[in-house]
């Protein structure tokens, strides 16, 4: 019989209607596959046991009473920890904010509830965001449940291995230069970065406000679009969220690829990447063109500097968003007697971890008097410029195609002391979050190591409905049918 | 000032718009007294909250732009300007930089009989910070402090920041800018722009250089200035300390100076070189702010006559230009000299007992001119009273007054008091008889030609009167009847 853990939020949402099981069945399922695989994974750092109970209790009766509150009803999730959940633990993963308490709810966990949502914790994130492997979380390393010796991707790599593990139904995580697609690649699920400002911002601790994205991770690409749908659309309490109607996003999902006109980025499908991810996703471009996509090559020229202009535009962000951590209102506070700018300044030394600090003092350099030309106007330009570059990109084609991540996920320690490597890992990621467009990841297979490859695909501002459409069909023909070795493994699966 | 010298001076103003909701939050603007009381996620910087522009805030700055004869930027950004401070509670103030809402506007200001034009560089939206309160040793100073209470009720106020040309070139003048800056902002009723409590504020900026000197000196920035009387005192006190220093061969450091009320001087605070950089950068958590030519005309019909339009008309009406300034500022008693006029009495008249008269008395008592007894239609009768004879000016004044006090309507309390003048020639013509017959000697007098004694009998006539006779009558009925 199958583990309620590993069913589809579709599967689950049939089963609960047609009352073959419960939200707290539900529950208690990933419940059990999270008291196995949490001493491996580390994906949590708050299990909110009594909340989701309640919360699980609730949808129960609110079903049992015909009040469907639609396609989320009843259905486990879990949150990243930058994002705010009233009275439940939100750190960022930092110990500036340990022990801290939002007094309220981020949009999206706010939208979450209302849509009868199941909020079963809190996950692990590179601190602030701030990573590509979750390694740099003051809480400890999150591992990966397909080889626990290699790191999930990040930042929110807990998010990823908990739907990967089956500890959760679904997640949202925040990408700001591919911090939801690179840990989707490298766990083997789906992950959507969606266009800027399509989800609100506000209640997501924010690390680069103008890159910062919120979306989910899934198992399928069906059950990303329900997550993404339940969360979009405008709030006026985020001024740069879009005031339009949210997309349909499941109802072209049949629809294929025939007479698509389907764009393999150059720049970003050749040196550097990894001969077998390259393999692989060239060979799902063929079997597009088989079924009917017009595949092109297409050159993002600017997208080359993309890298170089992320990694100044987001730590000149950081370094004033991260200002209010200051030990006066909330957070840690030093001990050290002395000054208010002591307090201050010994305060966020404590809270904040190496590479918080590391980008911290970039971004300030990159904005100060003299140098802001230099630095942070300069990648304002290569900004501009890549916008234009994708702009013309998509006159040629509906949807651009290209490796999620260079690799495919590395050891644990690999990169940690290599800070340039590290950025690396953003290489085909970043471009979108520079352009405010959409990009998802959909696995496509396994490398030699049995380690899953994630497949990009982009589209234009606001297309997120084509780029669905797309990614179903190359998960069809794909037809990723594994699953991440931990949750199939004896201790997970009783016999 | 010191002959040979001349003072540039530019003054940058700070108001607080009294719209109902803060900045970029939904809580109170209206500040209340219990601390932390006007709260939230937003204007406390707690982790996540995003700012979202208020809407009236804007339509505030607009219309101070367009009493200052700014532009209208259709687009402007928001900035970070960035500095540590525990009472900035995101350690960034959202402000502008670049593209500010109002630009290269200008106001014409009258100093003593001249108008001099102030030109405006900019007025720019931003948010106002919290408030410490430094507790110990250090006399309220944050140096020596023991603790520090902080109150986040202001923080995320709409401030609007007005920023002057070096056009100003004595104390008299930046007291006079500031004056009418402060009536422009209250008759556009866009705060209410009290220096004492701090909602608008003052920042001079001061230097010199002797007459004929092409270029500026080293300026000076003066804050904590907190009435019209000490931005005048504070102006002084740089011009002569710096004429002062530059005489005795020193120079002048860019600094900001802090004013002391009770000593009279400025000290300093902090040098340039201890100046921050504040890393501007536009708010990636804005979108540029647009005021479409609409917007921008649906504002400027609301915008009331201004405080210059409104002395014109007054001087228009017969009072001289100090008068007009003294009814114009105070709304109780322009609001009656505008309806005493309406109704067909004389500006000059109604100006004088207004702004002498009334006002006077009201201040003996340490009264309030918002709860006189007195009414137009009262001034309407009283000034027909004179006009008809029926009070001399003297009992004129009297009757005002009383008036104030709420005795009644000036015929009544005239009535009551028995001031009303006899203007019946008859009556009037049997006493100048019986007093020419009694004083034949100052009749021949006058009749050989000199005029002096006609005052003599003026006096008699009124005392036989009871001094109630018109003297304009009785002064006629003297001359006819010893003219020769």
């Amino acid at each position: 019989m199958t583990d309620l853990a590993d069913l589809t939020i579709a599967e689950a949402g049939h089963g609960l209607r047609k009352g073959d099981f419960t939200s707290v069945d539900l529950l208690d399922a990933v419940d059990r596959r999270a008291a196995v695989t949490e001493a491996h994974l580390h994906a949590f750092l708050t299990m909110d046991h009594d909340g989701a109970r309640a919360a699980a209790e609730a949808a129960d009766a609110a079903l049992a009473a015909g009040n469907d509150l639609g396609p989320l009803h009843g259905i486990p999730v879990a949150l990243k920890d930058n994002m705010c959940t009233i009275g439940v633990d939100t750190t960022a993963s930092s110990q500036i904010l340990a022990g801290w308490k939002p007094p309220y709810d981020a949009t999206v966990t706010a939208r979450l509830k209302d849509a009868g949502a199941v909020i079963v914790g809190k996950t692990n994130l590179d601190e602030f965001a701030m990573g590509s492997s979750t390694e740099n979380s003051a809480f400890g390393t999150t591992r990966n449940p397909w080889n626990t010796d290699t790191v999930p991707g990040g930042s929110s790599g807990g998010s990823a291995a908990a739907v990967a593990v089956g500890s959760a139904f679904g997640a949202f995580g925040s990408d700001t230069g591919g911090s939801i697609r690179q840990p989707a690649a490298l766990t083997g699920t789906v992950g959507v970065k969606p266009t800027y400002g399509l989800v609100s911002r506000y209640g997501l601790i924010a690390f680069a406000s103008s890159l910062d994205q919120i979306g989910p991770f899934a198992r399928t690409v069906d059950d990303a679009a329900v997550l993404l749908e339940a969360v979009a659309g405008w709030d006026r309490r985020d001024a740069t969220s879009i005031n339009g109607p949210v997309p349909d996003l499941r109802g072209g999902l049949e629809e294929g690829v025939a007479g698509l006109r389907v764009g393999i980025v150059t720049e970003l499908s050749g040196d550097g990447i990894d001969p077998q991810v390259l393999a692989a996703t060239k060979g799902i471009a063929d079997k597009l063109s088989d079924a009917g996509a017009e595949v092109i090559e297409v050159s993002v020229p600017a997208s080359e500097f993309a890298l170089s202009a992320y990694y100044l535009i987001a730590p000149a962000e950081c370094s004033a968003n991260l200002a209010r951590f200051d030990g006066v209102r909330y957070g840690h506070r030093t001990t050290v007697e002395g000054t208010t700018e002591d307090m201050m300044s010994h305060s966020r030394a404590e809270g904040f971890g190496p590479e918080v600090i590391r980008r911290i003092l970039l971004g300030t350099y990159a904005l100060s008097a003299g140098y802001y030309d230099a630095f942070y106007g300069q990648a304002q330009k290569v900004r501009t410029l890549v916008r234009n570059d994708f702009a013309a990109a998509y006159e040629r084609a509906d949807v651009l195609i290209s490796p999620t991540s260079p690799t495919t996920a590395f050891k644990v320690g690999e990169r940690a002391a290599d800070p340039i490597a590290m950025y690396y890992s953003d290489v085909c990621t970043v471009a979108s979050n520079l352009s405010g467009d959409p990009a998802m990841s959909v696995p496509i297979g396994l490398d030699s190591g049995g380690l899953p490859i994630g497949f990009q695909v982009m589209a234009p501002a606001l297309g997120e409905e084509m780029m669905f459409r797309v990614a179903a069909e190359v998960e069809r023909l794909a037809g990723f049918e594994d699953r991440a070795s931990l949750a199939t493994s004896d201790v997970v699966v009783p016999s | 000032m010191k002959p040979g010298w001349e003072a540039v001076i530019g003054l940058e103003t700070h108001v607080e718009l009294n719209t109902k909701s803060k900045m970029f939050c939904s809580c109170p603007a209206d500040i209340p007294d219990e601390p932390n009381t006007a709260c939230c996620p937003v204007c406390l910087a707690l982790p996540g909250a995003l700012p979202v522009p208020n809407e009236k805030a804007i339509e505030g700055i607009v219309k101070i732009g367009l009493a200052l004869n700014c532009e209208i930027n259709q687009s402007s950004l928001f900035y970070r300007k960035n500095y540590f401070y525990p009472d900035l509670p995101k350690n960034y103030q959202i402000s502008q930089y670049t593209f500010p809402v109002c630009e290269h506007g200008s106001v014409p200001v009258d100093v003593g009989d001249e108008s001099v034009t102030v030109g405006i560089t900019r007025v720019h939206m931003e948010e106002d910070t919290g408030k410490s309160t430094h507790v110990g040793e250090g006399g309220g100073r944050i140096h020596d402090a023991d603790h520090t209470l902080l109150d986040f009720n202001r923080a995320g106020v709409p401030l609007v920041e007005i920023v002057t040309e070096p056009d100003i070139r004595s104390p008299e003048e930046a007291r006079a800018y500031g004056a009418e800056l402060q009536r422009i902002v209250l008759a556009l009723g866009v705060s209410d722009a009290k220096l004492e409590t701090g909602s608008m504020r003052f920042d001079a900026n001061v230097s010199v250089r002797r007459i004929g000197d092409e270029t500026l000196g080293t300026r000076s920035e003066t804050k904590n200035v907190n009435s019209l009387r000490s931005l005048q005192r504070a102006v002084a006190y740089e011009i002569e300390r710096q004429i002062q220093v530059l005489e005795s061969g020193g120079s002048i450091h860019q600094e900001t100076r802090h004013w002391n009320e009770d000593s009279g001087e400025t000290t300093s605070m902090r040098t340039k070189e201890e100046s921050e950089d504040y890393r501007y950068f536009q708010d990636p958590d804005l979108l540029p702010l647009d005021v479409s030519p609409e917007w921008r005309n649906a504002i400027a019909s609301t915008i009331p006559e201004l405080p210059a339009v409104q002395r014109a008309r007054y001087v228009a009406s017969g009072v001289d230009a100090k008068t007009a300034e003294l009814l114009a500022d105070t709304a109780a008693l322009s609001s009656l000299f505008e309806e005493a006029v309406e109704a067909g009495a004389p500006g000059r008249a109604v100006g004088i007992w207004l702004t002498g008269d009334v006002v006077g008395h009201v201040r003996r008592d340490d009264g309030d001119l918002d709860a006189i007894s007195l009414t137009a239609a009262h001034l309407v009768e009283l000034a027909s009273m004179v006009d008809g004879g029926k009070l001399s000016s003297s009992a004129a004044k009297e009757v005002l007054l009383a008036a104030v006090e709420g005795e009644g309507s000036p015929s009544e309390i005239a009535a009551a008091r028995d001031l009303i003048q006899v203007s019946d020639s008859g009556a009037i013509e049997a006493a100048v008889d019986a007093v020419l017959a009694e004083n034949q000697d100052a009749v021949e007098k006058i009749m050989a030609g000199d005029a002096k004694p006609i005052g003599f009998l003026m006096g008699q006539v009124m005392r036989e009167m009871g001094g109630k006779a018109d003297p304009n009558v009785v002064r006629e009925l003297l001359h006819a009847k010893t003219n020769p």
